[in-house]
């Protein structure tokens, strides 16, 4: 099997993202993020399918408020990251449809996955924001929100993570 | 329709950078919480210093007023909690939202998994926001910042920081340089 080429040096790929979202700042006004697209998306189909499930919640409401959820600023941003990764992995020749470091899939992993992604959902909209949209671009505009945040999710992963040491080899 | 060639611009360079940097890929990203693989924590610290830096500087060189960017809404309670739940999603998955999307557009098949675990978690949030919705709402702060919690001047707030973040990466070399 052919080994994935290696990736670029940590710190010059954070100064290259650094100036993603300084140039997003300068030219929208507003930051990065993620979550956001992943809400507007779920309020979108809750409202399809549902209006009426949707009009009860304030939260699907104000995703559903500004205009179509499925070309809100968020939702395309996230589709240019999926064309980025994807052209950049590409590129690179470590473009590969496979599970993480095995051919095989493992159940506990994907069961891991699936849960780990409830977990950050529910996380990501108490904060209101994930990693790219509250710690990092909040981060840097030095938001205490963003800062508590960012502390919090590192306290709760270095506790966890020893009590799940097998997880991800 | 100028804004959203903005967002699709934009949003390819992030994923190309996170790519780069090897995001996409779970141990990596969970290695971070076993003190095993300091990718995430150099990425983010570097960007972080990078952005705000540029906001400082570009805003003394009036390029752009930097008053005028988005803080986010500060909401002590919520973002503590949440903060403490998203951590532990994060080493579960070895993913956080942004890049489970770059997992699975270079084929990592776990990137899908931990997306249909965020539609999960956010929509049960949604249908249970009702009951939620005071603690959601509570401990409310406003657009805070730390330069104005301390009362110090932004370039001090932004000298400071720098200087927490550039000893934190220091740190990290020098470990790595040991082993």
């Amino acid at each position: 099997m052919r080994a994935l080429r290696s990736y670029a040096d940590p710190h010059v790929a954070g100064v290259c993202l650094g100036l993603v979202l300084l140039a997003c700042f300068a030219l929208t006004g507003q930051g990065l993020g993620a979550s956001g697209a992943f809400a507007s998306v779920v309020s979108g189909v809750v409202g399809a399918v549902s209006p009426e499930t949707a009009v009860n919640s304030a939260y699907f409401r104000s995703y559903l408020q500004d205009g179509s959820p499925w070309t809100a600023w968020l939702v395309v941003e996230i589709i240019g990251v999926l064309i980025g990764a994807a052209t950049s992995a590409a590129l690179a020749g470590r473009i590969r449809l496979t599970f993480a470091r095995s051919t095989r899939p493992s159940a506990a992993r994907l069961f891991a996955g699936v849960s780990g992604g409830i977990l950050m959902g529910i996380g990501a909209a108490l904060a209101r924001g994930c990693t790219s949209g509250l710690a990092l671009s909040g981060g840097a505009m030095l938001s205490v929100g963003a800062w508590v945040f960012m502390v919090a999710l590192f306290l709760a992963g270095f506790l966890s993570a020893p009590l799940i040491r097998r997880l991800w080899p | 329709m100028n804004n959203l060639l903005i967002a699709g611009g934009v949003g390819v360079a992030f994923g190309w950078a996170l790519e780069c940097a090897g995001l996409g890929d779970p141990p990596k990203l969970a290695g971070q919480f076993y003190l095993r693989d300091f990718t995430v924590l150099k990425v983010m610290l570097s960007a972080m210093l990078t952005a705000m830096l540029g906001v400082f500087w570009g805003g003394r060189l009036g390029m752009f007023n930097p008053a005028a960017f988005y803080v986010p809404e500060t909401h002590l309670l919520p973002q503590l909690v949440g903060g403490l739940v998203f951590g532990l999603g994060f080493v579960l998955s070895g993913l956080c939202p942004g890049t489970s999307c770059v997992a699975l557009a270079s084929g990592r098949i776990e990137g899908a998994a931990t997306m249909l675990g965020l539609f999960t978690g956010l929509l049960l949030v949604g249908l249970a926001f009702p009951s939620i919705e005071p603690f959601y709402r509570s401990t409310p702060q406003g657009p805070l910042t730390l330069q104005r919690l301390t009362g110090l001047p932004f370039g001090v707030m932004v000298a400071l920081v720098t200087v927490v973040a550039l000893s934190v990466l220091a740190w990290i070399s020098k470990r790595e340089a040991a082993r």
